[in-house]
């Protein structure tokens, strides 16, 4: 019965064998370790995003009289409405976190050099499309900070010569925000981002089936058609797609292997999620800021206005800078040179493990100037938080150009023809 | 590599500790959502001594009556006055311009005054009034400067002034003393705790419940993994 | 070799209670998604019982109250609209209220709880218009009888205490929503009797 109907719809549309492509016969590396969790994850909080995401949209109000009274009705009155938008609210954050950290695997495994830049920079663009998504969303409960957080990032524009400020008011619709520019950030936010996003991170899976997943020590899994003895050839069998032109080592089909893993990951990272969510749903004030439960004020602006935490090293970098425009210029550098890091490295070893010690020094420095970035942009100006920052900030930027110098004739250790482990 | 990640998180630790708090010293309020005698208590003040000038625009009376164990024919006839339906939202009939003409802004709604403002510092903030005839009502407060508000628990508080190194002194002539004033205060705080988000006593229950199901989950969920890479191993 | 290695009991064991227990997730997850369609407290206050004064009623007049967003038409029936009910049964299409249209307690000759307070939806059962009350005139629409709804888009007759006449497009008598008397004066529509 049920053979008969996949063999009618088999003849239709590739159903079995997709499932098979990228599933039951996609061969995955056999060595992925805890880092190799976060893209399955990241994909769990787009899901978990858009279905409260589109629950949510039932019972708000996208207007500058009604969206704050709205998100309390929410609350309050709708049927477990608080755990809906606790779940998205929650989501925002960990989004970041998954993907952050997903990014910071890609970056010490080498991930985004050939053949995966491409691969890397569909990855940058749902980072870039994420960061508008989340901005946009940011606004819709009409808090204050919402509000002044958004008038911050609006102004941004401003400092663009000539056309800036007429740019800034074209963003708003308004000569103030106002209910004009939360409808227009409601519209993007629920519709035109997340059908970007869908499309981005469909592309971004297929670019990584076209070019197969890399891992923690970085060989190449699939070696020359004819090269390997039958007796070295991965045991499983796996789709012709990928047989045909190569022998598969050191792998295993990615159902049910790492689907049975990444499960457990999700079982892992749901008790995290949830830990947070019920118990800390304003994330010690860093996921739901304070002055949020007040409603916008355009003549009232809260005592510190804080991006929310995954803006903060973006922030930061436009912050230390003394000048507007080119603070804003440094900002937009700071996602720009993420986009161009498969060529700022010029080695072709992959993994750090097999690297120098110089460029195990670049990342660590590289990671720790991006966390004192983000935790200075959570706090108020002063002039040693400025100094840091422009210490941190060097040290950003530094990576990049201290990657493309030390790569080029980089002393690394000789790469293993197979996983080791 | 897991030294590395120590790193990180050593890094980290500050950032979460230093989680964005009032910037005035505040007292503990040491508030308990499950007592109910104290949060129909500090209703009961709410009503008799906030909600003339303070609406609770978000909250209504039957969701109130309900979380409180209050029965709603009780409610009607003992906790409403103004002939408004149960289902109606706390609020009151000032009109807001006027209102802000009275004192300089509008009163506030205080709905979610403790979720903005932390309860800590609503405890406090209704314990630090002092004499100062400098202000339109003659006092101002330490935790929040230059208030707008006149001091409407004073007859129960009595009067406290700043001595010379700008502490606030004990209170006197008031009706309380000071441990019933504070207690007073506890379960006022208590109650706009509850009503900045009423669901948190729910939220706290169903947080153990599904945390201790993904544990079961992720129990099955490990071996499941170990069982399969069995072939692989 | 197969990618569907030898299929032990243990395996069968774990792959089935994972697979249980995170049915089981899935289920729970479903619940807020699906629990928050339901009326909102808003809704549900909005939806209250309505409470009408029927002391100051005159016998044959009508008032209109609105619960739940519809017209509710409370009439005090005169003695002669209650005295008529029987005598033109056999022109109608459910006499005897066998149709679920109103709650057990009015199943009976006037379909209320008192007889001389008629309480029905004023909401037509062909396509919802709203039948006007045709007091004294109401012969001219069904002969024999004085008083009566007549529903001006189709044409669709209902008598005193809201039964559908025969030949009519409406297939039912009118709805009689839950109503109970706490009081003698006071008709409260959207609770039955002996409920909160």
């Amino acid at each position: 019965m049920f053979e008969n109907f996949m063999a009618w719809i088999d003849k239709r549309l590739p159903v079995t064998d997709a499932w098979n492509k990228h599933l039951a016969q996609y061969p995955a590396p056999k060595n992925f370790n805890f880092w190799y969790f976060f893209g399955s994850l990241a994909m769990l909080v787009l899901v978990n995003q858009i279905l409260t995401g589109i629950w949510l949209t039932m019972n708000y109000e996208p207007s500058g009289d009604g969206a704050f009274a709205s998100i309390e009705y929410i609350m309050r009155d709708v049927d477990y409405g608080w755990l809906l938008r606790y779940m998205h609210s929650t989501g925002a954050s960990a989004f970041f976190v998954v993907v952050y950290l997903h990014m910071f695997r890609g970056l010490i495994y080498g991930s985004y050099q050939k053949p995966r830049e491409l691969l890397w920079i569909f990855g940058m663009l749902i980072f870039l499309v994420l960061m508008a998504e989340a901005f946009m969303g940011y606004l819709l409960p009409w808090g204050n900070m919402s509000y002044w957080g958004a008038q911050v990032i609006i102004s941004l524009f401003g400092a663009i010569p000539v056309v800036g400020e007429d740019l800034a008011t074209w963003i708003k619709g308004d000569y103030v925000i106002s209910g004009a520019t939360l409808n227009r950030f409601f519209a993007l936010h629920v519709i035109a981002l997340p059908l970007v996003l869908v499309v981005l991170v469909f592309l971004h899976i297929l670019a990584l089936h076209e070019v197969g997943s890399n891992n923690p020590e970085g060989t190449d899994i699939k070696k020359p058609k004819g090269s390997v003895k039958e007796e070295d050839k991965s045991k499983f069998e796996f789709h012709e797609a990928y047989t045909k032109k190569y022998d598969i080592v050191d792998a295993v089909p990615f159902h049910p292997y790492y689907s049975v893993k990444d499960i457990m990951g999700v079982a892992g990272f749901l008790i995290l999620f949830c830990w947070v969510m019920f118990f800390h749903p304003e994330g010690g004030g860093y996921f739901i800021e304070a002055p949020n439960f007040e409603p916008a004020n355009g003549l009232k602006t809260p005592e510190h206005i804080a991006p929310v935490w995954y803006f903060g090293p973006f922030y930061t970098i436009l912050r230390v800078v003394p000048d507007k425009l080119l603070g804003t210029l440094a900002m937009f550098a700071a996602i720009g040179v993420l986009f161009a890091l498969p060529w700022f490295d010029r080695s072709t070893v992959k993994s750090f493990r097999f690297r120098s010690k110089l460029h195990l020094f670049n990342i660590v420095q590289f990671a720790i100037c991006f966390i004192a970035l983000g935790i200075l942009g959570t706090l108020p100006a002063s002039d040693l938080a400025n100094l840091i920052g422009r210490i941190a900030s060097l040290g950003y930027f530094g990576f990049f150009v201290a990657i493309w110098f030390y790569s080029k004739n980089e002393k690394t250790k000789p790469v293993p023809e197979r996983v080791t482990k | 590599m897991k030294k590395f990640v120590l790193v990180l998180l050593a890094t980290l630790m500050p950032a979460l500790a230093m989680a964005a708090g009032p910037s005035v010293p505040v007292d503990p309020a040491g508030n308990d959502l499950a007592d109910k005698e104290s949060l129909k208590r500090g209703f009961r003040s709410y009503i008799n001594y906030c909600l003339a000038c303070h609406q609770l625009q978000y909250q209504r009376y039957n969701r109130t009556f309900a979380d409180l164990g209050i029965d709603e024919k009780d409610g009607k006839e003992n906790w409403m006055y103004t002939g408004e339906k149960v289902g109606d939202h706390i609020t009151n009939t000032m009109p807001a311009k006027e209102a802000a003409n009275w004192f300089g802004a509008a009163p506030p709604d205080l709905t979610l005054e403790t979720r903005f403002r932390s309860p800590d510092w609503v405890y406090t903030y209704l314990r630090s009034f002092y004499v100062d005839e400098a202000r339109p009502f003659g006092v101002n407060n330490t935790v929040f400067k230059d208030v707008g508000m006149p001091h409407v628990l004073q007859n129960l508080q009595g009067t406290r002034t700043l001595d010379a190194n700008g502490n606030l002194t004990k209170a006197v002539g008031g009706s309380m003393t000071e441990a019933e004033y504070d207690a007073f205060v506890r379960d006022l705080t208590n109650f706009l705790e509850y009503v900045s988000e009423p669901n948190k006593l729910e939220r706290k229950s169903l947080g153990y419940w599904v945390i201790g199901f993904l544990v079961v989950f992720f129990i099955l969920s490990y071996f499941l993994k170990k069982e399969y890479w069995k072939d692989v191993h | 070799m197969s990618n569907t290695p030898v299929n032990n009991g243990r395996r069968r064991f774990l792959t089935a209670a994972t697979s249980v227990v995170g049915g089981v997730g899935v289920v729970g997850v479903a619940v807020p998604f699906i629990g928050s369609w339901n009326p909102s407290a808003r809704a549900k206050a909005a939806g209250a019982p309505v409470e009408v004064n029927v002391s100051k009623l005159e016998p044959g007049q009508l008032v209109r109250a609105e619960w739940r967003g519809k017209p509710v038409y409370v009439v005090r029936r005169t003695e002669k609209n209650v005295a008529e009910l029987s005598n033109h049964e056999d022109q109608l299409r459910d006499p005897n209220s066998e149709e679920p249209q109103q709650p057990e307690y009015t199943v009976n000759q006037h379909r209320s709880i008192k007889p001389e307070i008629m309480v029905a939806l004023g909401v037509c059962t062909h396509l919802g218009c709203a039948p006007t009350y045709r007091k004294g005139d109401f012969e001219e629409v069904v002969e024999g009888v004085t008083d009566g709804f007549f529903c001006p888009c189709h044409g669709s007759k209902f008598d005193m205490a809201g039964r559908v006449f025969q030949g009519v497009p409406a297939p039912t008598n009118l709805a009689v929503p839950e109503h109970s008397f706490p009081s003698d004066d006071i008709l409260l529509i959207g609770v039955s009797p002996g409920e909160a």
